[in-house]
């Protein structure tokens, strides 16, 4: 079976103005949905705080949920339904207060006033200001390092310092993109999510380095042909794979998305856009960013001399 | 060639028989004994977010140690200085590790009395008052105090390890986090909020006089006499559920703490059938209480946990062979907690539980119910797309999918990793990935066929050509992996193993593995037009 027909000529890299809008207008809209969100939404694990999970036998309409947590008075608790029908999700943020005997006392007071409800408390997770702060680093540190290794590791491998750019511009493209969709659909900012972003990290440059092998391949053979070309026919020979790839990781991810519960949808979510980021970043960023490093740095220098 | 197809033959089947083995435990329980002998596997690990349990992470506030260190040598300090005939003013802790005091006298009198007994304290200060009055700033020595520091934390490791064996919780661990943290993890615990309490609970057991001869009610307008304090009594009332809080002037002196504690079990009352504490001294312990009891007949003696005074009952004689009773009114859950952190030993110095994560048996349940729906569906439609798409080399690429599955479980199982709910998704993740190397290798040899070389050097020169190519994006892909073990924790950690151990199954399934299959083809059956 043929997908992508081995003669395909789709002219990717002479489009590359047309998709240096659309970028720029992805990149604009994420990095302003997280400053108009006041920064990115941190969960429990970075913020600190509580969050209890609950479910009840019997039907119960969120309102009651929130006039229980309204009882106990953390006016300041977000009530919201999580999973399956009579699932919640209640979460507090806070970073003054002794957060163990906080939630203790929610946790009595709900089984006291839902005593004829079944309640049951399925999930309980504090964490405190000083957990979520450290988190916070460990995190950062993580995504950081995680650049540079990727940068050093493509530098090194492609000997040339223009490859490894072009593969951390687009990587820097799909973690903003990726915290922009996250932003956007006020979705939060967990571990869990943490661990995925890092997964996009290393499955988008993953995605760049089958092209950049394919270019360094074809350089050696089409001596007589401008980068552009190279670049361009790499992009379409190395298509069929790119899409079947995709496709297929893009196919389980669907389904931890539809199949997986309510505690993994977000890992999905964010596996999701990452995934289609890092596709297209690939093909409209990374190439274009090497290119352009040729056209205004190597041959200047070259003119130079 | 051919010899060498038939020695990685029996090696990679080797190894796939192995796994399955390795395996076997996590699928059923109903092995014969001298399996578990033989194979050194157990059932995979399962992470508390997928059984339930606890998770929790005190920290140890070890600059409380050091502040009663400072505050027990302030006293002793005091006492001796007396003894000496040093006329002592005011003396008391600054901070945490500082002692300030005023003393007169001759100079050489209480200079004597700190370098020979009181070799941690520096001086830092001495600046004269009035009248040969001189204050005297003191200072803990900084080797001692970080000693102290070290200590309280360990103790409070051994302590908590006591406390949670003698609760009886399977596999639990409890191992140092850092520099000052402790990690809690209790699998399949029921009562969470209850292990809050036992293992978060200091549990300091004190003596100490009532004092009898001031006024309470003076003391309560905030005339406390000089080395009085007033704590308080905790009564539940049995009918509204409130709190009533008794209070007691007692001495400030401790008499006697829990460190001399033998044994303290659960006891019945008989008289009213109410549970209560009976505690057992060890002999030093016993020489004290009988000293104490004896010298202070007819006075009250109180006896406090964590400030809080349980009871104090009126001496009537002196004890001999060294046991006493706490009552009050717990129930029987209560009393027998009570006695467990009692023989345990109390912490040092107190914790703050500064994480917890509890996921209860339900779930867990749902979560590994919904796991295995994702990797079956997600296993099923790769490979059904895998045979659409690439015909009979698809098929030799769902082998290595199977098998990069398996192999990957089996490793989890004997490295004894854990699996979590991310690293459930991991493993659905690289199902999705682990075909990838595959189709870097058939597109490559479809290339290569179609540029009319023969099937066999389009399989050597596919594998040749994509093996650069799949190395280079799956170490991209470990580096991430690594750096997300570095920095994650629990459930994240579980994610980054699974994506880890199936980046190295892969390469060897995807690469080596379907190689053979393709030589045994291409060589044995003399394939000669390749269905791909």
């Amino acid at each position: 079976m043929e997908l992508i027909r081995p003669d395909t000529r789709f002219d990717f890299i002479g489009k590359k103005k047309y998709t240096a809008c659309i970028s720029a207008f992805v990149l604009l809209l994420s990095l302003g949905s997280i400053l108009f969100h006041g920064g990115l939404n941190y969960g429990v694990d970075f913020a600190g705080g509580i969050l209890i999970q609950i479910r009840f036998s019997k039907r119960i309409h969120i309102s009651e949920v929130r006039e229980a947590m309204e009882k106990i008075g953390s006016k300041e608790a977000m009530v919201q339904a999580f999973g399956g029908e009579n699932e919640f999700l209640i979460r507090i943020e806070k970073t003054q207060e002794d957060l163990e005997t906080m939630s203790k006392k929610i946790q009595l007071s709900l089984q006291e006033q839902f005593k004829d409800r079944a309640l049951e408390i399925r999930r309980v997770e504090v964490v405190g200001p000083k957990v979520g702060k450290d988190l916070k680093r460990k995190a950062l540190w993580a995504v950081g390092l995680s650049f540079l290794g990727m940068l050093i590791y493509v530098a090194w491998r492609f000997r040339e310092v223009s490859y490894g750019l072009g593969g951390i511009v687009a990587l820097i493209h799909d973690v903003i993109v990726t915290y922009g969709a996250l932003s956007i659909t006020n979705r939060e900012y967990s571990l869990t999510v943490l661990a995925v972003i890092l997964t996009i990290i290393g499955f988008s440059i993953n995605d760049t380095i089958v092209i950049f092998d394919r270019v360094r391949e074809n350089l050696k053979k089409m001596r007589k042909e401008n980068l552009e070309t190279i670049f361009n026919i790499s992009v379409n020979e190395t298509l069929g794979r790119t899409i079947l790839t995709s496709g297929t990781v893009m196919m389980v991810v669907l389904i931890l998305f539809f199949f997986g519960g309510p505690v993994i949808n977000d890992f999905a979510f964010t596996l999701i856009v990452g995934l289609v980021s890092g596709t297209y970043s690939t093909v409209y960023i990374a190439s274009p960013v090497v290119l352009f490093w040729h056209h205004h740095v190597t041959e200047k220098r070259k003119r130079r001399k | 060639m051919l010899r060498s197809l038939n020695l990685r033959f029996f090696l990679y089947a080797g190894i796939t028989v192995f796994a399955i083995l390795l395996f076997l435990p996590t699928l059923t329980t109903e092995l014969p004994t001298w399996y578990y002998k033989v194979i050194p596997t157990e059932k995979i690990h399962l992470g508390l977010d997928l059984q339930g349990g606890m998770h929790l992470v005190l920290e140890v506030e070890a600059e409380k140690a050091v502040e009663s260190y400072v505050e027990r040598i302030k006293n002793n300090l005091k006492d001796d200085l007396k003894d000496k005939g040093v006329p002592v003013g005011k003396i008391e802790r600054e901070k945490t590790d500082r002692i300030i005091m005023e003393v007169s006298g001759e100079k050489a009198r209480w200079e004597k009395v700190l370098s020979d007994r009181y070799p941690m304290l520096q001086e830092l200060s001495s600046t004269p008052l009035e009248k040969g009055i001189w204050r005297i700033g003191l200072v803990l020595d900084s080797k001692q105090a970080d000693h102290i520091r070290k200590n309280a934390i360990d103790q409070a490791l051994e302590t908590i390890r006591n406390r949670v064996d003698q609760f009886g919780v399977s596999e639990p661990e409890i191992t140092l986090q850092g520099v000052d943290r402790i990690l809690v993890q209790l699998p399949g615990i029921k009562d969470p909020q209850r292990a809050v309490r036992l293992i978060g609970q200091t549990a300091l057991l004190e003596f100490k006089l009532v004092d009898d001869e001031a006024d309470l009610e003076e003391a309560l307008k905030g005339n406390i006499p000089e080395g009085d304090i007033i704590l308080y009594q905790r009564v539940v009332d049995p009918k509204t559920g409130g709190v009533k809080k008794i209070p007691y002037l007692l001495k400030e002196k401790t008499l006697m703490t829990g460190d001399v504690l033998k044994d303290a079990r659960v006891a019945l009352d008989s008289q009213f059938h109410e549970p209560y504490v009976a505690l057992e001294f060890d002999d030093i312990g016993a020489k004290l209480f009988e000293q104490i009891t004896g010298a202070n007949v007819k006075k009250r003696l109180a006896i406090i946990l964590d400030n809080n005074v349980y009871s104090a009952p009126v001496i009537q004689e002196r004890i001999s062979g060294g046991r006493a009773q706490i009552t009050g009114r717990f129930d029987t859950k209560e009393a027998s907690d009570l006695a467990i952190v009692l023989r345990a030993g109390a912490l040092p110095s107190p914790v703050k539980i500064i994480e917890e994560r509890t996921v209860g048996p339900s779930l867990g349940q749902d979560s590994i119910r919904k796991g295995i729906i994702s990797i079956l569906i997600s296993a099923v439609l790769v490979v059904a797309f895998m045979i659409f798409y690439y015909r009979v080399s698809g098929m030799i690429a769902d082998i290595a999918l199977i098998l990069n599955v398996v192999l990957v479980l089996a490793a989890l199982a004997i490295f004894r990793a854990t699996l979590t709910l991310p690293g459930i998704a991991g493993l659905v993740l690289s199902i999705g990935m682990a075909v990838d190397a595959n189709i870097l290798i058939h597109e490559r040899i479809k290339e290569e066929l179609r540029w009319g070389k023969t099937v066999r050097a389009a399989i050597d020169q596919g594998y040749h050509r994509a093996f650069v190519t799949i190395i280079d994006s799956n170490l991209t892909t470990l580096i991430a992996g690594i750096l997300l073990y570095q920095f994650g924790t629990g459930p994240v950690r579980g994610f980054a193993v699974t994506l880890c151990i199936g980046i190295l199954a892969n390469i060897f399934t995807a690469v080596y593995v379907t190689r053979l299959v393709f030589d045994f083809l291409t060589l044995k059956l003399g394939v000669k037009r390749l269905s791909i």
